[in-house]
């Protein structure tokens, strides 16, 4: 008898919700799914008329109270299956999904923190997943998303997070844009470093449960300075994109 | 523009093999205006792989319209109010 | 044949150059103009937008209130039912979900109606839900009267009939209409991936 989370399951597409010019939000309706924790992932697969599959993996962005299962997608230009649901996919489509899948990068609200939460580009799904489950049990850990995005008009979610900081005085959602800015802006505009860590994150006293996703290089790079500012190695856990592709 | 006239155009053709009497001197009454004049002075457009459509020269009102596909023609005539054709016998 | 639900659209890699074209269409370079009738050449002054029909309030935009909605850039393929496909083709215009928003309806379907006689039919569902745009601009500059400008619908989708030129406006319908082409035996729905061309297809 499989475990249910290898069965491949028929998820209805019932939302595409654009979020920036590459990303969008696919909302599905997944028939049996069982749950899931914040940081899981579900595998995708697509089936052409001949046979070829291909699959990928996507993290969750819902939380586990939400009703529907959200994956949200970056569109990589020369990526196979993420132009396919982003640019093909619409609503009224079926989507294969595999999951939850993923024990070791999740967070529940009674795991406490400070929580710490390091995201590149769509490395914040993951940590969104963590953040509106926060929210949804109305939970008042401490909290700081250090968010890194190529521009203000690629910030995954920015209007949703100033939403949920500006009503909650315990999160603080903290960006750095690394290639434009806008005119006005007066944050940080440079990749994650050691120094901007040093002024974001809490002291290693204060033993944060750190989360960092995003693309390989940024994971290790961040992974390291935060080992090196002196916060436990077992305290830090990462998620690495690219592996698999687009 | 007149190369799009029904006259001396070989969309004609495509209208001789529906009707059997010479389609470019018959006579239309248009819907659309009320004139009435021969279909050769008709404006053709050839709709490359979809279909053909005649209009009247005075109004642009959609005479005939005319597609074909899987071996039958589809014809809408509503745009024309009367049609005159010479009886040949008589 | 190996299990797995077979994704709509989905070619996969490995049929680049020639990717995701649906059945029976070739690759197109330039971009054909098929017209059934005189090209109209409506003044912006005296363009307008509505949306009519099954609605608690009919809305219209003149050309200056319709430029200054929310607009976007949408790069898709199009597939022309005469088996032209072009891929990536860039737009740009204002979705239909955003003219229709606080439309309050219980119709179903829609006929666009244009400049000149053209009017095409759609379910409602298949312009809402970031389907279908009204768009203005074609790879960067206005859209060319030739091409539909000043406004056309884009519905990507659909066989580009559906997408049809000098739109000027939506009517919502209870009951489906054919068009102008779908009353001459094309596909009342005319999806390219499942070849429907015609009537009975």
């Amino acid at each position: 008898m499989p475990l249910s989370r290898t069965l491949w399951r028929l998820a209805d597409v019932v939302e595409v919700v654009p979020e920036t010019p590459r990303t969008k939000s696919l909302v599905l309706e997944v028939p049996g799914w069982e749950g899931h924790k914040a940081g899981q992932h579900v595998d995708v697969r697509l089936t052409a008329e001949d046979g070829y599959q291909a699959q990928r993996s996507y993290s969750i962005a819902s939380a586990p109270e939400d009703e529907r299962l959200v994956l949200t997608v970056d569109r990589l230009d020369d990526g196979e299956v993420s132009p396919y649901l982003t640019e093909v996919l619409m609503v009224g489509d079926k989507l294969e999904c595999r999951g939850p899948i993923g024990g070791y990068f999740t967070w529940e609200a009674r795991a406490g923190g400070p929580l710490l939460l390091i995201g590149g580009g769509s490395g914040v799904v993951p940590l969104m997943a963590m953040l509106r489950h926060r929210a949804a049990v109305g939970s008042d850990v401490p909290t700081r998303l250090l968010s890194s995005s190529r521009s203000y008009e690629e910030i995954i979610y920015r209007r949703e997070l100033e939403h949920l900081a500006a009503r909650d005085g315990a999160l603080e959602v903290i960006h750095t844009l690394t290639r434009s800015q806008p005119a006005s802006w007066s944050g940080y505009h440079r990749r994650i470093d050691a120094e901007m860590l040093a002024e974001v994150a809490w002291s290693p006293e204060e033993r944060p449960l750190a989360f960092v996703c995003g693309p390989t290089p940024l994971v290790e790079a961040v992974g390291a300075a935060l080992v090196g500012l002196g916060h436990a190695a077992a305290r830090v856990k990462t998620e690495r994109f690219g592996a698999t592709g687009g | 523009m007149d190369e799009r006239r029904l006259d001396g155009n070989a969309a004609a053709g495509p209208l001789r093999e529906v009707f059997s009497f010479e389609v470019t001197t018959a006579e239309y009454t248009c819907e659309g205006c009320g004139k009435t004049d021969r279909l050769g002075t008709a404006m053709v457009y050839e709709v490359r792989g979809l279909g053909t459509i005649v209009r009247c020269p005075h109004c642009d009102h959609a005479l005939i319209r005319l597609a074909h596909s899987r071996g039958r023609y589809r014809l809408d005539l509503r745009g024309i109010r009367c049609l005159q054709v010479e009886d040949v016998a008589g | 044949m190996r299990e797995g639900f077979i994704s709509r659209g989905f070619g996969g890699r490995r049929r680049r150059p020639d990717t995701q074209l649906p059945p029976g269409q070739y690759l197109e370079d330039g971009f054909p103009v098929l017209s059934a009738g005189p090209t109209p050449r409506t003044p912006l002054e005296a363009w307008d937008f509505s949306v009519v029909g099954e609605v608690d309030e009919p809305k219209r935009w003149t050309w200056e209130e319709f430029k200054r909605l929310p607009s976007e850039e949408i790069t898709r393929d199009i597939h022309c039912v005469t088996k032209w496909s072009k891929l990536g083709t860039r737009w740009e215009g204002v979705s239909v979900d955003t003219l229709l928003e606080g439309v309050e309806t219980a119709a179903e379907y829609v006929t666009a109606f244009c400049d000149g006689d053209y009017t095409t039919n759609l379910p409602l569902e298949d312009v809402t839900g970031g389907k279908a745009w009204v768009v203005y601009a074609y790879e960067g500059e206005p859209l060319e009267p030739i091409h539909g400008g000043p406004a056309r619908l884009l519905v990507p989708h659909l066989y580009f009939w559906k997408s049809a030129k000098w739109v000027r406006g939506l009517r919502l319908i209870a009951d489906d209409i054919p068009g102008f082409w779908e009353s001459l035996g094309y596909h009342n729905y005319g999806d390219p991936w499942r070849e429907q061309r015609y009537w009975g297809d």
